[in-house]
């Protein structure tokens, strides 16, 4: 299609300019022979994040300064959100102690993991994260986080089935988060409903710590014939490098580096800019030109562009096969003809794939993205390795003009990795001896009444419907279990009924307590999640979602909770097949709990086995029989009673068996296989009171609990209702079935009580001896909350004028209370961060870790004998700066403002 | 011989497939047909189906009733073929002027996805025979601009005449005035709703089997009509 300019040219970088620099610059371009010539030109690095020693590996691996576009390259590839460079030597566990499995196709390193259900299908999966450029405009931010996702599911040769959301945001009342979350759950909402992908399931979280800094997390879900998985590899010189989808504008550019790399305080309104914009119709399209070009096999290679855009696809492709690239950088469609090379290269615009094609392939890929109206456009084409055997080199010109010629390994493979100081907060201690267990607790019945309608309405309990139905669950047809269901699932082949079962689960407040069992939690509560809809557990993927790595404490955080995933999917038996890691999730000095979001996918042979968390309507006379599997112990802290009760966060987590955990698992399968099962609803926040609750509303039948003797008498009747305890479900079994379910629990060692029977005819939910609430009175409770915070007038302005203009959300509402901010002083904030970056290999001082002990709860009358300390050891340093790299390049995020100030102001 | 049931796919097309399983489950051979083809391949009835055509960022449908098949569609309606448009596939025959009146932005200006009693009133339509008058179905609704508007002599006209199809039950979802939640043409064949039967064809994916009346109506009418 092309040839090639003097080979020469590209050979030798060190030749002298060709023209003086002067007239370059008049041209505004930097190029590879004038930066050859003017070494001692200073250069912008600190200012995009680049350290001093950084600054000076680039310089030794080119031989010469870079470029300008060349030094926004490193600078984007180089930062924690693309090159992993604090969490390598942690992540690398997920492999070394990954379970065997002869599921996996691909696994981590790949745009997302794939694993294999059937002879014929596999199913890929993975979470991600869009916190930062979701508070800065949540609108956007939330829908370019799903369109982000949903392309890494089509890279691998999927086509995208399925989305849950797991969302954190501050405190449900703080005026802030009626600007947030309308914003985000309306982007999430308009970009998946818009791109036909049935959203069933997620979180909704509230939490002080995520104020200024929400989590939006994405999850999507793909399923593809076992012989149509896509590469990556630009493989094959001569094949034409294509550029397919959306045009390339000046939307996202530095969104990588300045939005989520350095922390920044003020001024996120002069950020708006680097905040992407969405364009669901231009992704839908893209989904099907790709999947046509995937079924006529017309592709070898192929990358979505997400962060760090052309940069990351062109030098992750030619790396991965080794090959070089020639890239002629002018023949980019752009939305705005002034764009200059660097910008080019860094633009996140959204709804972009890169293609590699064989040469007598590109009129039959142009043809199909000229049916799907997708420009596609031939931009380069794939060169060779050098004849030594050394990788190939990226070159790439600019109207003639040489503007970067690297290795693209050294952009992928060789960035810095860092063994980061590690030290445990100074004051989680004291936050562990203060003990939930200690607080008073309800003790008579009409106080438990009370407490359990309190509690079903708390914003963290209360039902979501006024979010979810918000999202399509419908689209596809193939919905068998959306929220507010324990798993998704979804049918993915008609014809035998093969289906998965996902679900995302996380705690911050267990993680802030125990940072390793913490997150051994989250992955026991999502692999139960999908069990109890009957599912065989076989894969994991997460999201890890932490403060700045600077900081030993969090880094510590970071480390023992990827040490507690790694363990805890050992014990399950179950693989890590992705993830995604956000760091500088913080306010000031503040940094959220830390938040590992795990998610786990199961595999039905069946879907019309599956088993919903409803009671089911009987004819007159007739009902099912309760049992509670697992054990209850007194177990308060962290739970969701401590906070709603006294804004209490201390003590311990509560004790996580895998082992159990999987048994509990097998039964369950087994179980619903033979029909044992009405429902099975997993407990976890709020304890077996919200499961009663949500259990019986789901389709309006109540039940009849009595209590177990040993939890009869005093605040035991409360231990029994909230306790947070793990490991335990609430299953309703037909009756004839109960003999042989109880038989089957003895069999496989699950401890199971009997409490009580479904009442379908009474409308109320009756726990013996201490109250009975009719069943409207509950749900009046349980769903009038949301709708009350965010339903009212003010919310559903903002978010028309979000919808409305497609890019703003803050406007409306900030613009009656402008902020007094200096925009020289905003722009120069990063720099200030940047530069202040200690160096990783000496060890710090408690400085850092100070900023937690701020927000210790005092530690009063928990004595110190009960404190557990023979958990979570904390030498979990001593790793290698040359770990492999052992996850994909994804989102990271960063905080912004302070918590009692937040930079957008408050609406209200 | 089986029917053929047309299925047109716009660029934003969304439930499409869904609509082309609810064909099939209903016992018809569902056809696809393609936005720029005006060629409707010798089809016994059209589905437009739901979604966000074209992106639907102009107003909804107002690009897709310049599609090329569309002005086939509209030809063969005015000739006796039977139309459904379901969702945006009703905002599509509203603005091709083959119903009367617009959907805009539900009042509330939320998306919204509920499972949704609907009460069938006229079931003298192409789409609607199998029910029975006044019969309550329980169907999802999905949409952001679902809101029908008309002026009020309109509604009066299509109240008159017996062409509202179906209203909204225990809660209207989007402020549709009149609680209207399906019209028909005058002559019966063309069909807008805003729920979508196509979601309630099959026990385990939807909250009912009541879709499935709207197509196993058709079916009914096809064998009724002269050929």
């Amino acid at each position: 299609m092309t040839t090639h300019p003097d080979p020469a040219l590209r050979e030798t970088p060190g030749v002298v300019p060709q023209a003086g620099p002067a007239d370059d610059w008049a041209r505004g371009v930097d190029t590879v022979p004038r930066a050859a010539g003017t070494p001692e030109e200073l250069q912008p690095y600190a200012e995009l994040g680049l350290r001093d020693d950084e600054y000076d590996r680039i310089r030794h691996i080119l031989g010469r300064r870079p470029t300008q576009a060349e030094l926004a390259m490193y600078s984007i590839m180089w930062s924690e959100h693309c090159s992993y460079k604090s969490s390598k030597v942690h992540l690398r566990q997920f492999g070394e102690k990954a379970p065997p499995s002869d599921r996996l196709l691909a696994g981590i390193g790949e745009n997302a993991g794939v694993v294999q259900v059937s002879d014929e299908l596999a199913v890929t999966f993975k979470v991600e994260s869009h916190n930062h450029p979701s508070f800065v405009e949540p609108y956007q931010g939330a829908a370019t986080g799903v369109g982000g996702i949903v392309r890494d599911i089509l890279a691998m040769g999927a086509r995208p089935v399925a989305v849950m959301d797991p969302l954190r945001f501050g405190a449900a009342d703080h005026p802030d988060t009626a600007r947030v979350l309308p914003g985000v759950v309306a982007g999430v909402g308009g970009y998946g409903n818009c791109l036909g992908l049935p959203n069933i399931g997620g979180e909704v979280v509230f939490d002080p710590c995520y104020q200024g800094n929400p989590l939006v997390n994405a999850l999507c879900l793909g399923v593809l014939p076992v012989d149509r998985l896509q590469k990556k590899e630009a493989a094959g010189p001569g094949n034409v490098v294509v550029l397919m989808g959306a045009k390339t504008g000046r939307d996202g550019i530095g969104g990588v580096s300045v939005l989520a790399s350095a922390t920044f305080d003020e001024g996120s309104e002069q950020r708006r800019p680097s905040v992407q914009v969405g364009d669901p119709f231009t992704e839908k399209l893209l989904i099907e030109a790709c999947l046509e070009l995937y079924d006529a096999e017309l592709v070898v290679g192929i990358q979505d562009l997400g962060g760090a855009g052309l940069t990351c696809a062109l030098t992750e492709t030619a790396a991965a096969a080794g090959t070089g690239m020639r890239v002629w950088l002018e023949r980019v469609p752009l939305r705005e003809p002034s764009m200059e090379p660097h910008e080019i290269l860094a633009s996140e615009s959204q709804e972009r794939m890169l293609l590699v094609v064989a040469p007598d392939k590109l009129e039959a890929v142009l043809k199909t993205a000229e049916k799907w109206g997708v420009l596609a456009t031939a931009i380069g084409e794939v060169t060779a390795p050098s004849p030594d055997g050394q990788p190939g080199r990226l070159l790439i010109t600019w109207r003639d003009q040489e503007v970067v010629d690297v290795p693209p390994g050294s952009l992928v493979d060789d960035g810095p990795v860092y063994a980061r100081p590690m030290r445990e907060p100074a004051d989680l201690i004291l936050l562990q001896a203060d003990r939930a267990e200690t607080l008073p607790r309800p003790s008579d019945p009409e106080a438990l009444r009370e407490t359990l309608l309190r509690m079903i309405a708390s914003p963290n309990l209360a039902d979501k419907t006024w979010v979810t139905e918000q999202y399509d669950r419908y689209v596809l047809g193939n919905t068998v279990l959306a929220q507010p269901e324990d798993s998704g699932v979804i049918r993915i082949d008609e014809r035998t009924g093969l289906g998965v079962a996902l679900s995302v689960d996380g705690n911050g407040r267990y993680a802030r307590l125990d940072p390793y069992h913490g997150t051994k939690l989250a992955l026991a509560e999502a692999y139960r999640n999908v069990a109890v809809t009957g599912a065989k557990p076989i894969a994991v993927t997460n999201c890890l979602n932490f403060g700045s790595p600077e900081d030993p404490g969090v880094m510590w955080q970071f480390a023992e909770a990827v040490r507690g995933l790694a363990d805890g999917c050992l014990e399950l038996g179950i693989p890590v097949t992705g993830g995604n890691v956000s760091f500088y999730n913080q306010t000031g000095a503040a940094a959220i709990h830390p938040t590992p979001v795990v998610g786990v996918l199961g595999v039905l042979d069946n879907v019309a086995d599956q088993v919903p968390m409803g009671f089911v309507p009987r004819p007159a006379g007739d009902h099912d029989q309760l049992f509670l599997l697992g054990e209850t112990h007194v177990e308060l802290s962290g739970s969701e009673w401590a906070w709603v009760t006294h804004e209490h966060l201390g003590g311990i987590p509560p004790q996580v068996d895998l082992a159990r955990e999987r048994q509990l698992a097998e039964l369950l399968a087994e179980a619903a296989r033979v029909g044992h099962l009405s429902s099975a609803h997993d407990l976890s926040d709020g304890g077996l009171a919200q499961s009663l609750v949500e259990s019986s509303l789901r389709r309006g039948v109540g039940a009849r609990v009595v209590l177990p003797e040993r939890f009869a008498g005093g605040s035991m009747p409360f231990v029994f209702l909230f306790s947070e305890s793990a490991g335990r479900v609430l299953v309703s079994v037909p009756r004839g079935h109960e003999k042989a379910f109880t038989a089957l629990c003895a069999e496989r060692g699950v401890p199971w009580e009997f409490i009580g029977v479904t009442d379908p005819a009474s409308g109320a939910l009756e726990v013996h001896g201490q109250f009975r609430i009719g069943l409207d009175e509950l749900r009046e409770a349980h769903t009038g909350t949301l709708p009350r915070l965010f339903g009212g007038a003010e919310a559903a302005r903002v978010e028309v004028e979000a919808t409305r203009t497609g890019t703003t959300t803050v406007l409306p509402a900030t613009a009656e209370q402008p902020v007094d901010v200096d925009p020289a002083e905003v722009a120069a904030e990063p720099i200030a961060q940047a530069g202040a970056a200690p160096a990783e290999t000496e060890v710090e001082a408690t400085s850092a870790t100070s900023a937690d002990v701020a927000d210790a709860p005092a530690a009063d009358d928990a004595p110190a004998d009960e404190v557990v300390a023979d958990e979570a050891p904390t030498d979990a340093a001593g790793a290698a700066a040359d770990a492999p790299a052992a996850a994909d390049p994804d989102d990271s995020a960063t905080a912004t403002g302070d918590p009692d100030q937040p930079s957008a102001p408050d609406q209200r | 011989m089986t029917a053929r049931v047309g299925v047109v796919t716009f660029p934003g097309s969304l439930d499409d497939g869904d609509a082309a399983r609810a064909v099939r489950i209903a016992g018809a051979e569902p056809v696809r047909l393609w936005h720029g083809d005006p060629d409707l391949h010798g089809v016994d009835a059209v589905v437009l189906p739901g979604g966000f055509s074209y992106g639907d960022y102009l107003r909804c449908g107002a690009i897709a009733r310049f599609a090329p098949v569309m002005g086939s569609i509209v030809d063969a309606a005015r000739g006796g073929l039977p139309v459904l448009g379901i969702c945006n596939g009703f905002q599509i025959l509203c603005e091709a002027h083959l119903l009367p009146g617009a959907l805009t932005r539900n009042q509330h200006l939320h998306f919204r996805n509920r499972d949704q009693v609907l009460r069938i009133e006229a079931v003298g339509t192409a789409w609607t025979n199998a029910f029975q008058p006044g019969q309550e179905v329980l169907i999802p609704v999905k949409n952001g601009e679902g809101c029908y508007v008309a002026d009020p002599a309109t509604l009066d006209r299509l109240e008159a005449e017996g062409r509202v199809v179906a209203r909204y039950v225990g809660g209207n979802p989007n402020g549709s005035q009149r609680d209207i939640a399906a019209i028909t043409n005058e002559a019966g064949n063309v069909v807008g709703i805003m729920p979508h039967p196509e979601h309630a064809v099959e026990a385990l994916t939807g909250p009912s089997l009541d879709g499935l009346g709207f197509f196993t109506s058709v079916l009914k009418h096809l064998v009724g009509a002269p050929a």
